[in-house]
């Protein structure tokens, strides 16, 4: 019930792996250091391989992530996310909104 | 009605450090009745989601209250109870910021949050909020979904 979070940084991007799950015990400290990740870089991705469980207060951090990405004029995507995951940006509307790019969507 | 039925309860401090405690129970619970993968993913949000809820809004100050978790287990679904017994839970505030994004509403106008009761509402059969002497909330979800109308998916208000 915890989240990792690592980021490796190619150039003026940067991947951030997260590994765990999102709630609202782990939110907080995802969405500062994404926060801060999107101020420093050009393009941040988001790999949500490892993320076996998020809910609304994920959201919560992405919307945040995406309106400073706009506002700061840099690039924020997620990346491979599990079907479990995507449904709740399926069933909000937010997948419409933000930039999700899956390889492994499934048929939801 | 006389149905038989297990009932499970526990009590945890109103912080969001214990909401994937009763996260994990409830997968335990829901697991042993019988419920497929997705079903219990979809629990598991709908419980976190009412317990974030709690702990966002009906306790302003650290650690000042506790959060009640109720799971009654029936021969066809689950009932979880949630409640909490602070007196600051806005309703109706919570209320106005349900629904799925509207794409209307320019990005810089979004809401971070809202979005719980609106999944809890959209991942479970039925769900009923009660909102004197603290705000309860009952969600149930079917084990059989194929059997039960899903024309009574809904929130229901009594305040």
């Amino acid at each position: 019930m915890n989240l990792h979070i690592d980021d490796h940084k190619n150039g003026d991007s940067s991947i951030l792996k997260l590994s765990g799950e999102i709630d609202a015990y782990t939110a907080p400290r995802l969405k500062e250091h994404l926060l801060n990740l999107i101020e420093e870089n050009k393009e941040v991705q988001v790999d949500m391989q490892q993320v076996n469980y998020m809910d609304s207060t994920g959201l919560g951090v992405f919307i945040s992530a995406l309106k400073t990405s706009k506002e700061v004029d840099k690039t924020f995507k997620l990346i491979n996310l599990q079907d479990n995951v995507y449904r709740l940006f399926n069933i909000t509307g937010l997948n419409e909104v933000i930039d999700i790019e899956n390889t492994v969507r499934g048929g939801m | 009605m006389n149905e038989p039925f297990d009932f499970i309860e526990m009590k945890v401090p109103a912080k969001s450090d214990y909401v994937g405690v009763a996260r994990l129970t409830a997968s335990g619970l829901a697991n042993r009745m019988g419920f497929s993968y997705e079903e219990i993913e979809d629990l598991k949000v709908a419980i976190s989601e009412a317990i974030t809820n709690t702990v966002k809004h009906a306790y302003t100050e650290e650690g000042a209250g506790e959060v009640t978790v109720g799971f009654g287990l029936y021969e066809d679904r689950m009932e979880v109870m949630i409640a909490d017994y602070g007196d600051s839970f806005n309703l109706k505030s919570i209320k106005e910021n349900i629904g799925p994004y509207n794409e209307d509403i320019p990005i810089s106008n979004m809401k971070e949050g809202g979005f719980g009761l609106f999944l809890i509402d959209a991942l479970m059969d039925k769900v009923e909020i009660t909102n004197n002497n603290g705000v309860i909330v009952l969600m149930t979800k079917y084990l059989f979904e194929n059997e039960v109308g899903r024309s009574d998916d809904q929130v229901s208000t009594t305040q």
